[in-house]
C-alpha cells in the first residue's frame, strides 16, 4: 500500500539550495514542508556535495564567514530540523506528475513507496558530473578511471586513496581542488589537461591548487585514449588548434595509473522535463522567471538544477529566493504569465538566468560570457544599462542586479543582454 | 640587490598581475594592482605566503572512518608538508563535534587544528548496514 502524504511545499533535495528553500519557507510561515533527500547513511551526509568538499570558501556571503563545506552544511542541516522541516532521508523522488493546482511526487523511501501531494514544489536536486563517455575519450576501460567528485568522496569521506599517480582532465573547480588534495597526499599529479586555451577553474584555485604545488596545467590539450588492459598505465594527450581539433604529430603519452575526469557538471533536471518544464539548452536546467518559476506554475527551481553556480551561496540564495515566492502564491499571490519579457542572449554571452521577468521582482540577471575578454561592458539595451567590466572569463557568473521598477517601466518584450567592446 | 617578484592576485575576479620590486628583501613599490586588497595581499604573498592547510584525519570508532579539519589560521606555505606529516598519524575517538580541537599549536605555530564535520560513534544498527 503507498502512503500518502499532504503538504503545503515539497523539496526535492537536500543540498544547500534544497536546505535553505525549505529553511526560508518555514520562516516565512509556509505550513507543512516535506523534503526528500536521497543521500545515503541515514541523512548523515546531508548536504548534497558540500560534505565532501572540505575545502574552505564557502559561506562568505550567506553566513558571512568562511567555512569549509561540511560546516557549512551542518549549520543549514541544524535550521531545517529546528525549524520543523519534515525530512524524508534516503528516499528518492522517482516520480513528478503536475497539475494545475496540485504537485505529485511519488517517493522511494526505506519505509516504503510514499506519494507526496504539495501545492507547491521546490526542485533542487543539483547536478551531475560529466562522465568519461560524454567527453570523447577512447580507448580501454581499466580500473582507475573516475569522476574528481568520485575521488573527493573516496579521500576525504572515506579515507581511501584512489591512486599514486594522476592525470586530470579538466581544469573546472573540482578538478583544480583535488589536484591540490592528491598532491597533499602524496600522489603525484603528472597533469591538468585542459582542452580550452584558458582554464576552466577560478584564478585562486589555479595559483593555489596547482601553482603552489608545481602541477603542471596543459592548456589547449586533449586526452586522446587512456592506455592499459587491468589498470590504467597511461593517457595519450595532444595539442588542439583553434578549432579544438588535435594538432598531428604532437601526441604524447604521461604514464599513470588514476585518470581523473573533471569535465564539468550539468544540471540534474530529468524529473523536471518528463513532467513538462520546458528545458534551456543553454544552462541544461529549466527556463525559469525572475520567481524562480519553471514554465509549470507553482514548479520553482534553484541551486545547481537550475545553473551551475560558482558559489555555494548563490546556490542557497536561489534557495530562499524560491521559497519567497511559494510563500507568495500560498497566500494568495499571482504570478503573472502573459506579457512577460524574455531574456534574449546577445554578444558574448552564453547563457542568462531567468530567461523570463516579470518586471515584479528585483532580479539578479547570471550571466555567463563565451570567452574571456577585457575592458569591456555588460550591456542590457532595452533598458539603457551598461556595467564595464574590466575582465570577464567563462569561468565566473556575472551577476547583474536589476531593479524591478525599472524592467517594469518599458514596454519592450524583450531584454537583450551582451559584452560589448568598450 | 633588487628583484622583482609577480604575483597573480587572487583577492577578486579580475586576477591582476601585480609586481613587486625589493631590494634586499624589502618592498621598494607594487604595482599593477587596481585595488589595496591587492597591494596587501601582493606583499603578504612576496614577504610570507600562508594558506589554510585542510586534509582529514582518522577516527575510532566513529560512523565515518576520517573526519575533516583544517588550521583555524592560515599557516607559513613552507611548512605545509610538514604539517601534513604531523597530522598524518593523528587519530581521534568518536564521537567528534564540528568545532572540536583534534591537535593543539601545530609546528609550534600557535594555530590549532580543528575537525569540520561532527562524526558520531558508529552504533550497532548502523555497522549492520
Amino acid at each position: 500500500m503507498v502512503k500518502e502524504i499532504r503538504c503545503d511545499l515539497i523539496v526535492i533535495g537536500g543540498g544547500a539550495a534544497g536546505l535553505a528553500a525549505a529553511a526560508k519557507a518555514k520562516r516565512l510561515g509556509v505550513g507543512r514542508v516535506i523534503l526528500v533527500d536521497s543521500s545515503p547513511y541515514m541523512g548523515r551526509l546531508l548536504g548534497g556535495i558540500l560534505p565532501q568538499c572540505i575545502h574552505p570558501g564557502f559561506g562568505l556571503q550567506y553566513f558571512k564567514e568562511e567555512l569549509t563545506g561540511p560546516e557549512f552544511a551542518e549549520r543549514l542541516v541544524k535550521q531545517v530540523y529546528d525549524l520543523g522541516v519534515e525530512m524524508l532521508t534516503e528516499s528518492y523522488a522517482s516520480d513528478l506528475r503536475y497539475s494545475e493546482d496540485n504537485v505529485e511526487v511519488i517517493a522511494i523511501s526505506p519505509k516504503g513507496v510514499i506519494r507526496l501531494d504539495g501545492k507547491a514544489l521546490i526542485y533542487a536536486a543539483g547536478a551531475r558530473e560529466r562522465s568519461i563517455f560524454e567527453i570523447g575519450v577512447v580507448g580501454y576501460r581499466p580500473a582507475g578511471v573516475f569522476t574528481a567528485g568520485e575521488t573527493q568522496a573516496l579521500m576525504d569521506l572515506f579515507g581511501v586513496m584512489p591512486g599514486k599517480e594522476m592525470v586530470i582532465i579538466g581544469s573546472g573547480d573540482v578538478g583544480l581542488i583535488m589536484a591540490r588534495r592528491f598532491a597533499l597526499e602524496g600522489a603525484d599529479v603528472k597533469a591538468v589537461v585542459e582542452l580550452m586555451p584558458w582554464p576552466g577553474g577560478l584564478t585562486r584555485n589555479v595559483v593555489q591548487c596547482l601553482e603552489d604545488f608545481g602541477i603542471p596545467l596543459l592548456l589547449s590539450h586533449m586526452v586522446t585514449k587512456i592506455l592499459g588492459r587491468r589498470r590504467v598505465a597511461g593517457v595519450e594527450v595532444v595539442k588542439v588548434n583553434e578549432d579544438l581539433k588535435p594538432v598531428s604529430g604532437t601526441e604524447k603519452v604521461l604514464e599513470c595509473d588514476t585518470v581523473v575526469v573533471a569535465a564539468g557538471i550539468v544540471p540534474k533536471a530529468e524529473l523536471l522535463e518528463e513532467a513538462g518544464a520546458l528545458i534551456d539548452r543553454a544552462t541544461h536546467g529549466p527556463i525559469v522567471n525572475d520567481f524562480l518559476e519553471t514554465t509549470l506554475h507553482n514548479v520553482f527551481a534553484a541551486g545547481n538544477a537550475l545553473i551551475i553556480n560558482d558559489l555555494v551561496d548563490h546556490a542557497a540564495e536561489q534557495g530562499e529566493r524560491a521559497a519567497e515566492s511559494v510563500a507568495y502564491i500560498l497566500e494568495g499571490g499571482e504570478i503573472p504569465h502573459e506579457g512577460v519579457k524574455k531574456v534574449v542572449l546577445g554578444r558574448n554571452v552564453r547563457l542568462a538566468m531567468p530567461q523570463r521577468v516579470t518586471g515584479l521582482k528585483d532580479v539578479y540577471l547570471h550571466v555567463r560570457v563565451k570567452k574571456p575578454e577585457e575592458n569591456v561592458r555588460l550591456v542590457v539595451r532595452e533598458l539603457g544599462l551598461e556595467v564595464k567590466m574590466p575582465r570577464v572569463r567563462p569561468a565566473e557568473m556575472i551577476r547583474l542586479p536589476i531593479r524591478r521598477d525599472r524592467i517594469a517601466a518599458i514596454g519592450d518584450s524583450k531584454l537583450t543582454v551582451s559584452v560589448e567592446a568598450e | 640587490m633588487i628583484r622583482e617578484a609577480r604575483v597573480k592576485c587572487i583577492v577578486c575576479p579580475i586576477g591582476c598581475e601585480i609586481t613587486v620590486t625589493l631590494r634586499n628583501g624589502e618592498i621598494l613599490s607594487i604595482k599593477g594592482n587596481r585595488c589595496v586588497r591587492g597591494a596587501e595581499y601582493a606583499r603578504q604573498e612576496v614577504l610570507e605566503p600562508k594558506r589554510m592547510l585542510i586534509t582529514v584525519i582518522k577516527v575510532r570508532g566513529g560512523n565515518l572512518p576520517v573526519v575533516s579539519v583544517k588550521t583555524l589560521k592560515p599557516i607559513p606555505k613552507k611548512l605545509i608538508s610538514k604539517a601534513i606529516e604531523a597530522l598524518a598519524n593523528l587519530e581521534v575517538e568518536a564521537p567528534i563535534k564540528v568545532g572540536d580541537t583534534v591537535m593543539k599549536n601545530l609546528l609550534d605555530l600557535g594555530v590549532d587544528v580543528v575537525a569540520t564535520r561532527s562524526v558520531n560513534r558508529l552504533r550497532r544498527e548502523e555497522s549492520l548496514q
